[in-house]
């Protein structure tokens, strides 16, 4: 048959030598090999006991915030849902009614708010998109392995932040240059 | 007949047509943005100064210039007029002033308002303004005044248009009962409001609102714009001429409005049956779904039909002839 190109190289074929009829050089070299990566830093983690570090700008589990007086800060404005590439939020928006104002900071507010942490593909589309500064995506959890995939949609119950200060994410927030320094410092500290 | 020249591209109309008219029938991107001038109402416009352009030459009697910039929405045209829109700078300028000064007791609030999404202030202020606010002093604060059921009054929102007005005063006929009180920064949309509501066309002053000012109270907070999708369709109407558009979130009638051209004008209004009763797909007779230009939000995740060649498809719905024929698809090539 005709080559198609002259790059085809000819092999030749020698006999085996005596040490390679053996085979067992080429059995302790390999396992030499083996022997070797027994004692090498391994490339995996025994997570979830262990977790890696995260980078100060990791983009996790999603979060509600609250504002200063313990008030939702989301108001239901789709913004983020529109923002979506993957459509993994609803929302289902309401009207405050009186007597209501220290829970919720606008006259509107998010009655159901559910993020699909299965579509979601934690981009931070949202964080850019919420005028309200209400959503964020926190740089210290991730969104864990579950056995039912209903349980990936996360509602409300599990996104807003609790009402206690001292219970809330430290890095659910957008930093300042200064305090993503004083975190990345902090995280320098502590042990791999 | 009259000859002006805007934007540097001559156009003959009418005399007595209004500048803003002539720029319309040119279409696309020059013509001016109009926040109070609405054409099927009678004596509106004038008012919010969005509309303001440079007349470089009067006519061919006089070729001055004209010494301001005009409102060019109630300015005629005059034959051998030069009009200067986006070519000139003066008016860009300005026009970031406008917006500026529409802003400064608009609450902002459109995270909350239901107009978000189809309001003209919102558009206007993204294509022409500027990002941040000089103003610090506090806004305007109306008490809440409540209307009835169906339509929502947000005075703080208002830019005193006065287009609901002229709607009230023509649905109306003469009795008129809806009016502007008060002065300068204390002027609002008078209270009298309410007498208009038990009017069978009342509902169109939502449609004409430019801003969140009056909003459908059946519909608030129920969905945003975005994420409905407009369908147009009609019904036999005894009072009106039932044709509508329908916002749908699934198989559920969110809000019905009237049908509003591309500039955001309704030409047949209709009546409060049609808007706030018939929320059953089984009321209507379905046309297709309703042209949404690409610019909006509303297009976000809403898909017309591309590109197409109709001759290749030979049993296209009747709707979707009507739409291509109306709004023919980009030709490749």
């Amino acid at each position: 048959m005709q080559p198609l190109t002259n790059r085809a190289k000819k092999l030749e074929k020698k006999p085996m030598t005596l040490a390679e009829r053996a085979y067992l050089p080429a059995i302790f070299q390999g396992l030499s090999i083996t022997m070797r990566h027994f004692f090498m830093k391994k490339a995996t983690v025994r997570y979830p006991e262990e977790v890696r570090p995260f980078s100060p700008i990791f983009r996790g589990l999603h979060v509600l915030k609250r504002d200063e007086q313990g008030r939702e800060r989301c108001t239901a404005c789709g913004l983020c849902a529109v923002a979506c590439p993957a459509e993994a939020i609803t929302m289902v928006a309401g009207e405050r009614k009186k007597g209501e104002e220290g829970l919720y900071r606008e006259e509107k507010y998010a009655i159901s708010y559910e993020v699909n942490m299965l579509r979601c593909i934690f981009c931070g589309l949202c964080e850019e998109a919420c005028p309200k500064a209400a959503v964020y995506l926190q740089a210290d959890k991730m969104a864990p392995p579950r056995f039912e995939r209903d349980e990936f949609i996360y509602g409300k119950d599990r996104l807003v932040e609790p009402v206690d200060p001292a219970k809330r994410s430290e890095r659910g927030i957008q930093l300042t240059p200064e305090q993503a320094e004083a975190l990345r410092n902090k995280m320098a500290q502590q042990p791999a | 007949m009259a000859k002006i020249t805007f934007d540097g591209i001559e156009v003959e109309v009418p005399d007595g047509t209004t500048i803003l008219n002539a720029a319309r029938q040119i279409g696309g991107s020059i013509v001016p943005p109009a926040m109070c001038y609405y054409t099927p109402l009678k004596g509106s416009g004038g008012k919010c100064r969005a509309c303001l352009v440079r007349v470089a030459a009067g006519s061919t009697k006089d070729p001055r210039p004209m010494p301001k910039l005009v409102a060019s929405c109630v300015t005629p045209v005059q034959d051998g007029m030069v009009v200067e829109n986006t070519k000139s700078e003066q008016v860009l300028d300005v026009r970031k002033g406008i917006v500026e000064m529409l802003l400064i007791n608009h609450p902002l609030d459109c995270p909350v308002c239901d107009q978000a999404g189809e309001c003209d202030l919102q558009n206007f202020a993204f294509e022409h303004g500027v990002s941040t606010t000089r103003y610090q002093e506090e806004r305007r604060t109306f008490e809440k005044i409540d209307i009835g059921p169906l339509i929502q009054l947000h005075m703080t929102r208002c830019i005193l248009c006065y287009r609901c007005v002229y709607t009230a005063d023509q649905i109306a006929k003469g009795d008129r009962v809806h009016g502007v009180l008060g002065r300068g920064d204390a002027a609002e949309i008078g209270t009298y409001i309410e007498n208009i509501i038990d009017n069978d066309f009342s509902g169109n002053v939502i449609d004409v609102c430019p801003v969140g000012a009056l909003t459908d109270k059946t519909f608030r907070f129920k969905q945003r714009v975005w994420f409905t999708k407009p369908v147009n369709a009609h019904r036999d109407c005894p009072k009106c001429a039932g044709n509508v558009t329908l916002w749908y979130k699934g198989k559920d009638v969110l809000r019905v409005t009237a049908r509003k051209n591309e500039y955001g004008e309704v030409n047949e209004w209709i009546c409060n049956e049609c808007r706030f009763d018939k929320k059953e797909t089984a009321d209507w007779t379905i046309e297709g779904p309703a042209h949404i230009d690409r610019s909006s939000v509303i297009s976000a995740n809403h898909y017309e039909l591309p590109v197409l060649n109709q001759s290749v498809i030979a049993d296209l719905p009747e709707s979707t002839q009507r739409d291509l024929e109306k709004n023919p698809p980009l030709k490749l090539g």
